[in-house]
């Protein structure tokens, strides 16, 4: 059984007083501990797909069906407790958080909100997620803005992963890092993958990336699905010229077939 | 570089620094300096200043004290500049986040209810206040903050405005967050920076106010006000000008004070923001 299925989602927004359509009749499934890639060039719904999946904004149109249940008509508090399964990690990690938290404020807050540890249990909690994404346990008590790029959005899994989710969105959660930094994080996420059973839904427009960690990847152009399937087979032989143009677009996968020829 | 020392570079910020150091000293000592009561009577009437030394600044024309008149004077101005603009800033805060935050249809209700008193005349606003209700420090205290929380109230509902779009008010949402506390723990801290930029503006309007409240009778009767002292000086004003000309200035280096004071501490930010 799929963990999410999303069915004919549509949004439309107004652009310069004409309607256009950002999402248009999109449908996908992701599993358990599966890793969904959503690929497309600047502008084809990406993000707004991600935020319609996490209810930070209302489709049109559509269906999210989450853990076997209808996301969309929760609300109030039975949606805050739902939205414990389904995190996410954004692409800045420096915007993602409020500039006045510290590291610790930034994990506690999940941990209180969802009752999942007594005040004096918090601090072993937030040391031990801590942990979990390989940091420094001392850099609790650090502000967001004293610690490192790398650093933040492994606090930003972190924070992700307090509440247990079967589902995190990943907005281009790893555009941000410079190389070195990305395959730590990439690990990271694998890691907890293999370890946890969560399912990502990974937006990125990096197909390298892409074919590295996702299992599916679905390709959209202009709001609407160009083609989707199997990671690798879809990177190596793209079918719709948005496919091609993005395969084109990412040297080192055209030398690396143009190798194999 | 420390905020203080960044506050201290301006000559504007040490002079307001100083005349406000003064008033707080003065209002601090009245109760030491002065400990009987500042309306009771000291020596004969109309006592010209620098005559007596223990009456340094003389008598009014019932033959009070005037410096210790000024000394609890200063704590009456104090008090009601700090806690009015404590109370519009308070008021004003709350309801600009809220009308930022909630937007549709309580926005537009907090915000036409903004409009309805802003278009009146703060003085007329606070001055029906006082009359209909009655003339003591609470009240004065109250009528002022009505008329001031508007402005407060509109920067920083704009302030909200652009930061409710942020990545963090997102993530707050996501964690399960109640949208109560995101709008007054994750957004209001981050919005209140230029709403305290305010605050100087509406101290000194504050203690104006209740001055020109005094001065019209409608200050706390038990309290001795510098605007009370002018009014009381006015009917004397010829031949005896320096009792409306003490409380005056008085007047005027506090105002000016917690001007130049509110204007050292935008410069030291606006230096802060340069840099980063």
């Amino acid at each position: 059984m799929s963990l999410l299925a999303v069915s004919n989602l549509a949004k439309r927004y107004r652009r310069g007083g004409k309607p256009f359509a950002a999402v248009d009749d999109i449908s996908f499934e992701i599993g358990p501990a599966e890793t969904l890639a959503l690929a497309g060039p600047s502008g084809s719904g990406k993000s707004t797909i991600a935020k319609l999946v996490l209810r930070l904004i209302e489709p049109d149109a559509g269906r999210i069906d989450f853990e076997g249940g209808d996301f969309l008509a929760l609300s109030g508090a039975a949606l805050r407790t739902r939205r414990a399964r389904l995190q996410m990690v954004f692409q800045d990690p420096l915007a993602a958080f409020n500039p006045r938290a510290t590291v610790a404020r930034v994990l506690d807050d999940p941990l209180r909100i969802y009752n999942i540890a007594s005040r004096a249990e918090r601090p072993r909690r937030i040391a031990a997620l801590l942990e979990r994404v390989g940091l420094d346990t001392s850099l609790a008590a650090r502000a967001i803005h004293e610690i490192s790029g790398g650093q933040r959005q492994r606090v930003a899994i972190a924070r992700a992963i307090a509440t247990r989710p079967s589902l995190i969105v990943l907005d281009e959660a790893v555009s941000a890092l410079d190389v070195s930094v990305r395959g730590q994080i990439l690990e990271l996420l694998l890691d907890l993958q293999r370890q946890e059973r969560i399912a990502y839904l990974f937006i990125s427009h990096d197909l390298g990336v892409i074919r590295a960690v996702a299992h599916r990847v679905v390709i959209l152009d202009a709001g609407r699905i160009a083609e989707s399937g199997d990671a690798r087979a879809v990177i190596a032989d793209p079918q719709s010229a948005v496919g091609k143009a993005l395969v084109a677009a990412t040297p080192k996968l055209v030398r690396t077939s143009q190798d194999a020829s | 570089m420390s905020r203080l020392h960044r506050f201290f570079r301006t000559p504007e910020a040490i002079a307001g620094a100083l005349i406000l150091a003064l008033l707080v000293a003065m209002a601090l000592a009245a109760p030491l300096l002065f400990p009987g009561d500042p309306q009771a009577i000291a020596g004969p009437a109309l006592l010209p200043p620098f005559q007596d030394w223990s009456l340094p600044l003389g008598t009014d024309r019932l033959g009070r004290d005037v410096l210790a008149e000024l000394f609890h004077g200063a704590r009456t101005s104090l008090a009601v500049g700090l806690a009015a603009a404590a109370a519009a800033l308070l008021i004003g805060a709350a309801v600009g986040t809220l009308a930022g935050f909630a937007s549709g249809l309580l926005d537009e209700v907090l915000m036409r209810v903004t409009d309805a008193f802003q278009t009146v005349p703060s003085f007329l606003l606070a001055l029906a206040f006082v009359s209909i209700v009655g003339p003591s420090l609470g009240v004065v205290v109250a009528a002022i903050a009505l008329s001031a929380w508007t402005g407060p109230a509109r920067v920083a509902r704009a302030e909200v405005l652009s930061i409710r779009e942020r990545d963090y008010v997102a993530g707050a949402r996501i964690i399960g967050m109640h949208p109560l506390e995101i709008a007054f723990r994750e957004v209001l801290p981050n919005a209140l920076p230029p709403v305290l930029a305010l605050s100087s503006v509406i101290v000194a309007a504050a203690i104006l106010t209740e001055a020109a409240l005094s001065f019209l009778g409608l200050g706390d009767p038990n309290r001795v006000t510098w605007g009370g002292m002018i009014a009381e000086g006015r009917t004397v004003l010829r031949t005896a000008p320096f009792l409306s000309i003490v409380p005056g200035v008085a007047l005027v280096l506090t105002v000016l004070g917690v001007y130049l004071a509110g204007e050292g501490v935008v410069e030291s930010t606006a230096v802060r923001r340069s840099l980063s």
